[in-house]
């Protein structure tokens, strides 16, 4: 690493409607080196990568390049600056060739392409980087690590200095994680800095030489891998406002255990998760994105054909195969994403209310509509659902009036077990609040609820007893009396 | 307001484009001089009626295959391969002709079956299944009759497409029961809300427990079983069943579907609209005969007709 800053940004702010996304961020990054960009979900290391990247403009701050002042106010701005980005989500073309994928938008020969010339100079690059795949294969015959070399080789053709890389070690295995290790380091010594974001502590100390910490959209310090430790930053990591939230009714805990799972695994994410849930709590389930939590779930409702483990409710072991079979013993799930897994969003809030209960009102070939109606109602008012009507288009409501319709949906089914994915995610503070509360009065009316949740404070106030889960297991199980902190809970779900 | 009144209000509304052009082309052959004096007789509609009615049995199958998110492009084909079926049956084997309909509707279902099992079990699109069981058809129905028709003479043959109870032609009865059978179906069943709930958003059905495999099967049997339904009563006018009858009829029943302001992403779709999408379509056809247009060119006016119609509605919702 030597002194020379390819890039500094100063005083960054970004806000949304209703939300400070980033303020007064700093950041340095200096040539040769790795520099890690560390915080939990919502931190807002995407926001800055993006306003890094030209995909957002940020209302305050000043960049610098090399000492001198830039203005990135697109996507082209940011590339003519250096700057490249490797996405989680690869964006490669998958039915091109690599050497296509790599000189995309600027072929060579100008309007009559030059295949030869492009897979020789691709060929040239891949060689010189040690990658043992022809830049004429087809992109979508590669693996997932190969993808990523791909991404790496079009930034450096491009001459990018600065490179950004977001959670890269997410989906690839350990051998070809070294691999990416060394290849980063080729690219270090060469005298490109790269930003490098990820959630796992292990990774920092193999490859990173610095680490910038955010928290809630703020800049919280900056620290050199080598002399600080893993405790430090999980210290600068949480420590968000425990203030503002819900405050629970917390009753003495019931007996009677309502669902009881053993190494619930799915071959993938799920790895062997153990746990039980009595009857008139809430239990969250703590943990960093990507820990399997919801792969859990899913495993356990019936969604993942061939997973394993053992599953009991009241007591008596039972196999659930499907959605349907779940519904029957009680339990009930609302999706993490929404829009992908929950609304019929051209539909009204009436379908999306009653899809689940049809049963209750089409009988006998005649839909009971003053019952449908009713059913309807009796939810948009215990969630306290702003729509202005039943027929309303359930697209054009807010996020946190549509997670109500989506909670709604599944309490129709009364079940005894509810299962909430991230039930606050994308919802407005107020709706919110209003969520928590209708959570309270369940638990207090005798239902169990599971909550998967990313975010530390909406664990602590809300839960009767908390799992941590890490890589697919749970890692450690507390009781909301036992005193437990934002700290415990990070080292047991940070590897 | 009743519900009644309500109901009627909203139609209005949610379809106001296509009434005023179906109000607007009317008007026109109305008034129209070489129309003029033949459009509004009883004759005349009753005739239009009995035009529109098989195609508004293959738009009803096609509505809810599109509010699927899929198509169904076999059902045009399958009207040659059924009314030869049924020709044959009687010309060739002396069956009781009921007995002939009823096997004609029923090669009709087998083709949606063979249809449904492929989409419902396998992720190949129903484009290309359809596009096969199309090609399959159109091939059996030639091999069947060697190419040329199955003449059946007989005036009980002719009661299903020619024959009329009292003023009224039979296929426009056959055309009211299937569109109160398929009313029924898409607003009264939970089959229906599983159509809209799959085609609108397979993960969140997935969550729900829907048997989607279930749901994409009985659609394509019900729309295979409409195409029967229209091959008998096309052969049964023709008095013979033709091995190129209803030869592209498929794309007369998508554009009912889609300027009845149905979306071909899926997930959303009402049969109201498209009953006004296939009169349409078939007032059209009437007029133009009446002027004496040649076909080429009503081709032409039904193309630019169908993109209009389809455009006013993109205006609307933008």
């Amino acid at each position: 690493m030597s002194e020379h800053v390819l890039l500094q940004m100063k005083n960054i702010h970004k806000s949304f409607p209703g939300v400070k996304a980033l303020q007064a961020v700093d950041f340095e990054l200096r040539a040769g080196e790795v520099h890690a960009l560390l915080g939990e979900n919502g931190a807002g290391k995407s926001t800055l990568i993006k306003v890094l990247g030209g995909i957002y403009i940020a209302e305050e701050g000043e960049i610098f390049i090399n000492g001198r002042k830039v203005n990135i106010d697109s996507v082209n701005a940011s590339h003519e600056n250096g700057i490249a980005i490797i996405h989680q989500e690869l964006v490669l073309v998958p039915y091109m060739t690599v050497a296509e994928n790599i000189f995309l938008g600027r072929e060579a020969g100008g309007k009559l392409v030059k295949h030869e010339k492009m897979e020789r100079d691709a060929q040239e690059l891949l060689d010189a980087y040690g990658l043992n795949f022809k830049a004429d294969t087809l992109v979508k015959n590669l693996t997932i690590a190969q993808q990523q070399m791909v991404e790496i080789i079009k930034a450096i053709s491009y001459d990018s200095k600065i490179l950004v890389m977001d959670e890269p070690t997410s989906s690839i295995s350990d051998k070809e994680v070294s691999f990416l290790f060394e290849t980063m380091r080729a690219l270090t010594a060469k005298g490109v800095g790269i930003i490098y974001i990820s959630h796992k502590m292990s990774e920092l100390e193999q490859i990173c030489d610095r680490v910038t910490v955010m928290r809630d959209g703020m800049y919280v310090g900056t620290e050199v891998v080598k002399e600080t430790n893993k405790d430090k930053l999980i210290a600068m990591m949480v420590g968000r406002e425990l203030t503002n939230y819900y405050t629970r009714d917390f009753l003495p805990q019931n007996k009677e255990i309502v669902l009881k799972c053993d190494n619930i695994a799915d071959g993938k994410m799920a790895k062997g998760a153990s746990f039980e849930v009595h009857k008139g709590e809430i239990v969250g389930f703590a943990g960093l994105v990507g820990a399997g939590r919801s792969e859990t779930m899913k495993a356990v409702f019936g969604l993942t054909p061939g997973s394993t483990g053992d599953v009991y409710v009241d007591g008596k072991k039972v196999s659930i195969k499907s959605p349907v079979d779940a519904i029957k013993y009680g339990i009930a799930l609302v999706p993490e994403d929404r829009k992908l897994e929950g609304l019929y969003k051209v539909q009204s809030v009436r379908f999306n209310s009653t899809i689940e209960v049809l049963g209750e009102f089409i009988r006998r070939l005649r839909v009971n509509a003053e019952k449908e109606e009713e059913i309807t109602q009796k939810y948009i008012d215990m969630m306290a659902t702003k729509t202005p009507s039943q027929e309303q288009t359930i697209g054009n409501l807010s996020g946190g009036n549509q997670q109500k319709v989506m909670i709604g949906r599944w309490l129709a089914t009364s079940p005894k077990l509810l299962i909430l994915d991230e039930p606050t995610r994308g919802v407005d503070v107020g709706a919110k609040a209003e969520i928590y509360g209708i959570m309270n009065e369940l638990a207090k009316q005798g239902m169990s609820i599971i909550m998967i949740s990313s975010e530390l404070p909406e664990i602590l106030n809300m839960s009767d007893r908390i799992y941590v889960m890490c890589d697919g297991k749970v890692t450690g199980c507390f009781a909301h009396d036992e005193g437990v902190t934002q700290e415990t809970i990070m080292k047991l779900a940070a590897k | 307001m009743s519900r009644f009144q309500k109901n009627v209000k909203t139609y209005v509304k949610e379809n106001l484009g296509i009434l005023v052009a179906l109000i607007a082309i009317c008007v026109f052959l109305a008034v129209f001089p070489k129309t003029s004096g033949v459009f509004l007789t009883q004759r005349n509609i009753f005739n239009v009626l009995r035009q529109i009615a098989p195609n508004m049995f293959l738009a009803c199958g096609m509505l809810m295959v599109i509010i699927l998110g899929g198509i169904d492009l076999s059902v045009g084909m399958v009207i040659a391969l059924s009314g030869c079926f049924a020709a044959g049956c009687v010309s060739r084997y002396g069956l009781p002709i009921p007995v002939a309909f009823l096997i004609g509707i029923l090669v009709g279902v087998v083709v949606g079956m063979f249809n449904g099992i492929w989409i419902a079990k396998t992720t190949i699109p129903p484009f290309i299944v359809t596009l096969a069981s199309m090609n399959i058809s159109k091939g059996l129905a030639q091999v069947y009759t060697g190419g040329s028709p199955v003449r059946v003479v007989n005036d009980e043959w002719q009661f299903l497409g020619a024959g009329y109870v009292g003023p009224v032609p039979v296929p426009v009865i056959l055309m009211l029961i299937v569109l109160i059978i398929t009313a029924f179906i898409l607003n009264k069943t939970q089959l229906g809300r599983h159509i809209y709930a799959v085609g609108g958003n397979p993960q969140a059905a997935k969550f729900s427990g829907i048997d989607a495999g279930k749901v994409k099967f009985l659609v394509h049997t019900y729309s295979g079983l409409m195409a029967g339904l229209a091959g008998v009563v096309w052969a049964s006018r023709m008095y013979s069943g033709q091995p190129t009858a209803g030869e592209g009829s498929e794309m007369d029943a998508i554009a009912a579907v889609v300027v009845g302001g149905t979306s071909m992403a899926g997930g959303s779709g009402k049969l109201g609209g498209m009953i006004i999408g296939a009169i349409i379509i078939g007032v059209l056809n009437n007029g133009l005969n009446l002027m004496n247009v040649n076909t080429s060119w009503q081709y032409c006016v039904k193309g630019i007709v169908i993109l209009l119609a389809v455009f006013t509605d993109y205006i609307r919702n933008r």
